[in-house]
């Protein structure tokens, strides 16, 4: 392991000073110091951010903000996002273990790497790690069985790991990241310099350039993440796994529908887990929804107008039809 | 021998291991210890070049770099252990060279540091049924037949009402131990006669079988070794053959004259600690309507390393379990760049019966019939191939006593038309089977300060042994087992076989029992040595044999499985000690369970090695996986064992779940998925 100093820091402020080219934030550490053992990444100065940014989670404006520091099992456990956001609820509960949702924060959640085995493997060509090195899972023979279905590149065919970012897609949460002062001057600006990113719009897809993961720019620390008010109607968050616990999803789904008075759906969520570089809002599926009675065949429709331009890999055509199934079956379980 | 000894359900060293006062391989203080780490090959076939370490000479802390340059030369052939001796590579993360350091994290740094050349050939890791290279390989493991038969198949297909013919696949599959392979090696100084010249403290399944091989390496008598390990973290197998870290450490530490500790990663592990080879099982089976079966034939095809050959017995269990009128069972290997294959908890049974339990849930849907009728109809008198009388066989009342248990009777054979929800439930039955072995043990008992001491070389590797050979002796002695002492993991104590086989309680015990036994004559001390009685052991076909049943619930529109209830009913002789037994019981049920549905290592044909190696990817059963694993016995009175009567159970657990499991899901779906392991991905492509 490279040598690298450690710094708490006790404001974002603080924090986002120490930062450096080579330093990395660290948050419940359940993945950056596995990362680190396995020589994937070796900064060289660790700065602790618990410290730095809350742990509280507060109601506002009928919404709510999360702390970035909050663990992820007090998110899944608190009486508001159980009762307002309970695909959000099921989505922390449905992820990892309890051991690890107690050390894991909201932000080091939304940050997490691949769990690509490629990307996991210094021995392995991986543009994700080590730009330019080449795509081991495009290879004839490879491992394709977890990789990417949609928005995939020959650059990069990995899967974002998290459920969190999944059900926070499909709310319409956003973060604030602050970053050093004068950095950020931009548009979109929070009063204090910091700035929010809308989700969907956190994550990246792959394009040439997967060692992005996120439209996050070097040294921005992701303080809090907003839900706006909760929508109307039925939620739920369902992720498949051949495990039934401690296990990445291999296809996981976000969803709300909402049925106005007059029976046609006047609000629908779809985000899937599993299936791209970034969690993935299904508007597509959504648009052939709104607006319509909710019914089985239009959830047909639903979902292939979203998975039409799927392109499975070797071993994971399954993945489509999972995603089908599952758009399908869950949006039918939410009709009242 | 008395069947009433105290059964207390303490582990002897149970306090030792929860308060972290039991050492395990890597934990013992040995002073002045620095540390080595592995350079492992990145390709899988090809030569190794220059060697450049002059960047990782000069980091902190890099006491020396280890590679085939420097190293020194072995006195033995095994490929695997005589480190660094040639510059080929065989397969991906073979073991080329090694940085010891001040510390772990400087050895390892440095080990990224270190530039070696390497020349690629073309390499082969995919193992396929028409694959040019196949061949017989001389025996299989242990050291039985190839190949072997009687009657003629041919005529035994030809003549059937019923046929099934069926190929049934399974993949690498990893021991993985929690505890990983570890040793701390120290060289005494030359002045220091009369003890041992190196002490290894090391993760073993056999202490004088490690001390052995390590001084046959080295070059050295064995009573210049001794082996130390009081702790073992499991091993499953793959502990049962000493692993290149034990040898890169005593190399390390005379290289730097220092006491070295190594330690493989997880991810290290799925190429220096052994696997189970991909099996590739062709099944033909022949019935008359009556379900007696008229041919029975398997045929195997498995890998090995291009320069170690391990044939795993996949067919032996064909041999054992079924009166058919005609048999045929072969093995074929091909040499491809892999690491060597070697024994995953119940080598052969555990593929085997995963084939041949499958095969007979077919013909029973094929026939008709209840496919435990159709074993029941199927049971020999005699073991069908040798001839051979069973000492005691009670595979009949095992599935007898599941059924009831399980509630099996009125079962509704038709598939895929049970629904619980949007799950769809079904249950399936298989059969299990495991030789009942022991080998040659020494032992000695001992008077000491008012209660007793015994010693043998033996391993506990998790499952009890400890505790089950003070039962053993405290019921010979006549005593509480409070008051007897149970010493073992270390060479110097007398020679002992390995935890291995499912032979440990019954070599060691037999050796406990005769050496408590002649302390009882003396008073004060007895030894034991049982190689006299154990050479006698022919004659009698020994095997334990028990039932699984498994109920599952898939949901059709996502490909989940999911095992509400696993029972399981065995026929292992005379259980020891019953909190031990259920463990050992379960525990292979768990890991059959898990082979069923979950384990898998990817084998990457392009980068030639194997893929998803940790435990976040190579997943084993949950505690959300294995909500009700129930396993009961058959107390059996089987003369013809050794004195205390057991049969073994640390491996008839794992035989035959994967195929109740199998069997079940078809029960649900009506979709036979004959690769394991039972994936989603699987069951959405058959809907």
């Amino acid at each position: 392991m490279k040598q690298f100093t450690f710094a708490r820091a006790g404001s974002p402020a603080d924090a986002t000073r120490q930062f450096r080219n080579g330093a990395a934030y660290l948050g419940g550490g359940t993945n950056l110091v596995d990362l680190m053992r396995l020589g994937v990444t070796a900064p060289d100065h660790v700065i602790d951010v618990t410290g730095a940014v809350s742990d509280e989670i507060t109601a506002h404006d009928g919404g709510l903000t999360i702390g970035a520091g909050v663990r992820n099992s007090d998110l899944s456990s608190h009486p508001l996002v159980r009762e307002r956001y309970p695909m959000l609820a099921r989505a922390v509960l449905n992820g990892a273990s309890g051991q690890i949702r107690n050390a894991a924060t909201v932000g080091g959640n939304l940050l997490q790497r691949t769990r690509c085995p490629y990307f996991q493997d210094v021995s392995m060509p991986c543009n994700k790690r080590s730009p330019g090195s080449g795509c081991q899972a495009t290879a004839p023979g490879a491992d394709t069985a977890n990789m990417a279905v949609l928005g995939h590149t020959p650059f990069c065919v990995a899967t974002h790991p998290s459920d969190l970012a999944v059900a926070l897609t499909a709310l319409n949460a956003r973060v604030r990241v602050v970053s050093q002062a004068g950095v950020s001057q931009a548009r979109g600006m929070a009063p204090d310099g910091g700035r929010w990113v809308d989700m969907p719009g956190l994550h990246r897809l792959p394009g040439g350039a997967p060692d992005h993961d996120t439209v996050l720019r070097p040294g921005e620390l992701i303080t809090e993440v907003e839900l706006p008010p909760p929508a109307g109607g039925r939620q739920t968050y369902r992720k498949v796994r051949e495990r039934a616990s401690f296990a990445f999803a291999l296809v996981s789904i976000a969803a709300l529908l909402d049925v106005g008075p007059d029976g046609r759906v006047r609000d629908c969520r779809i985000a899937l887990g599993g299936v791209a570089h970034a969690p993935w809002r299904a508007l597509a599926a959504e648009r052939v929804v709104l607006g319509v009675p909710p019914a089985a065949e239009v959830f047909a429709g639903a979902a292939e107008a979203e998975l039409r331009y799927a392109h499975p890999l070797a071993g994971n055509a399954y993945k489509v039809t999972l995603a089908r199934n599952l758009i399908t079956t869950v949006l039918e379980e939410l009709i009242p | 021998m008395s069947d009433t000894h105290p059964i207390e359900g303490h582990r002897a060293e149970g306090r030792d291991k929860v308060t972290g006062a039991a050492w395990y391989a890597f934990e013992h203080p040995v002073p002045d210890a620095v540390y080595a780490y592995p350079l492992q090959a990145p390709i899988a076939s090809g030569r190794i070049g220059a060697v450049d370490t002059a960047e990782a000479l000069a980091m902190p802390g890099v006491i020396t770099v280890l590679w085939g340059g420097v190293a020194i030369p072995f006195g033995t052939e095994n490929f695997e252990l005589a480190l660094f001796e040639r510059s080929e590579v065989t397969y991906r993360g073979q073991l080329v060279g090694a940085v010891i350091a001040d510390t772990l994290e400087n050895a390892r740094a440095a080990a990224a540091a270190v530039r070696v050349d390497y020349a690629p050939d073309e390499h082969d890791v995919v193992l396929r049924a028409d694959h040019p290279d196949l061949f017989r390989p001389e025996k299989i493991n242990p050291a039985l037949p190839t190949d072997t038969g009687y009657g003629d198949v041919a005529a035994g297909l030809a003549g059937a009402t019923v046929r099934v013919a069926a190929t049934y696949t399974t993949p690498v599959q990893h021991n993985n131990p929690m505890e990983p392979h570890a040793a701390i090696a120290s060289w005494d100084s030359a002045a220091n006669h009369g003890g041992s010249v190196l002490t290894v403290y090391d993760s073993t399944q056999g202490p004088t079988a490690d001390r052995d091989t390590i001084a046959a390496v080295l070059g050295l008598d064995p009573d210049q070794v001794r082996v130390v390990s009081p702790h073992v973290g499991g091993g499953f197998g793959s502990k049962g053959t000493t692993r290149p870290h034990v040898i890169l450490a005593a190399i390390a530490a005379r290289a730097v004259d220092r006491p070295v500790k190594v330690a493989m990663t997880r991810q290290q592990m799925f190429a220096l600690a052994g696997h189970r080879t991909p099996t590739i099982q062709r099944m033909e089976l022949g019935a008359s309507a009556d379900g007696r079966l008229t041919a029975l034939a398997h045929d195997v095809l498995e890998h090995t390393a291009t320069r170690t050959e391990f044939a795993e017995q996949t067919a032996a269990c064909t041999r054992v379990m079924y009166g058919a009128r005609a048999m045929r069972t072969t093995h074929r290997l091909v040499r491809l760049n892999v690491p060597a294959p070697s024994w995953m908890r119940a080598p052969g049974e555990t593929p085997g019966m995963y084939a041949l339990e499958s095969a007979m849930d077919e013909l029973a849907v094929a026939l008709g019939m209840d496919p435990v009728e159709l074993r029941v109809v199927n049971d020999p008198s005699a073991e069908p191939e040798s001839g051979l009388p069973f000492s005691s066989r009670n595979l009949v009342a095992c599935l007898r006593e599941g059924a009831e248990r399980f509630g099996w009777a009125g079962r509704d054979p038709r598939p895929g038309v049970r629904r619980r929800g949007r799950w769809l439930a079904g249950t399936g039955v298989a059969a299990s089977t495991y030789p009942a072995r022991r080998r040659p043990s020494t032992a000695t008992a001992s008077a000491v300060d008012g209660g007793y001491e015994v010693r043998v070389a033996a391993a506990d590797i998790g499952t009890g042994a400890r505790t089950a050979l003070g039962d053993i002796a405290a019921s010979v002695l006549g005593v509480d087992a409070a008051r007897v002492r149970v010493v073992l993991g270390d060479s110097a104590l007398p020679d002992a076989p390995l935890a291995g086989g499912s032979m440990g309680t019954a070599s060691w015990g037999s050796a406990v029992a005769d050496a408590c036994a002649a302390l009882l004559k003396d008073g004060e001390h007895g030894s034991a040595d049982t190689a006299d009685d154990v050479a006698k052991d022919e004659g009698w076909a020994r095997h334990s044999f028990g039932a699984q049943f498994a109920e599952v619930l898939v949901d059709p529109l996502t490909g989940e499985v999911r095992v509400p209830r696993l029972l399981g009913v065995f026929a292992a002789g005379h259980i020891i000690n019953p909190v031990l037994a259920r463990s050992q019981f379960i525990g292979g049920m768990t890991m059959g369970l898990s082979m069923a549905l979950f384990e898998e290592t990817a084998v990457d044909a392009t980068a030639g090695g194997f893929v998803r190696a940790d435990l976040a990817q190579y997943h084993v059963a949950s505690c959300a996986d294995v909500p009700s694993v129930e396993a009961c016995w058959i107390e059996e009175v089987d003369p013809h064992l050794w004195p205390g009567g057991g049969k073994g159970i640390g491996e008839i657990g794992i035989t035959g779940t994967a195929a109740a499991i199998g069997n079940a899901v078809y029960h649900a779906t009506g979709h036979r998925v004959r690769d394991l392991p039972i994936t989603p991905a699987k069951l959405l492509a058959t809907a």
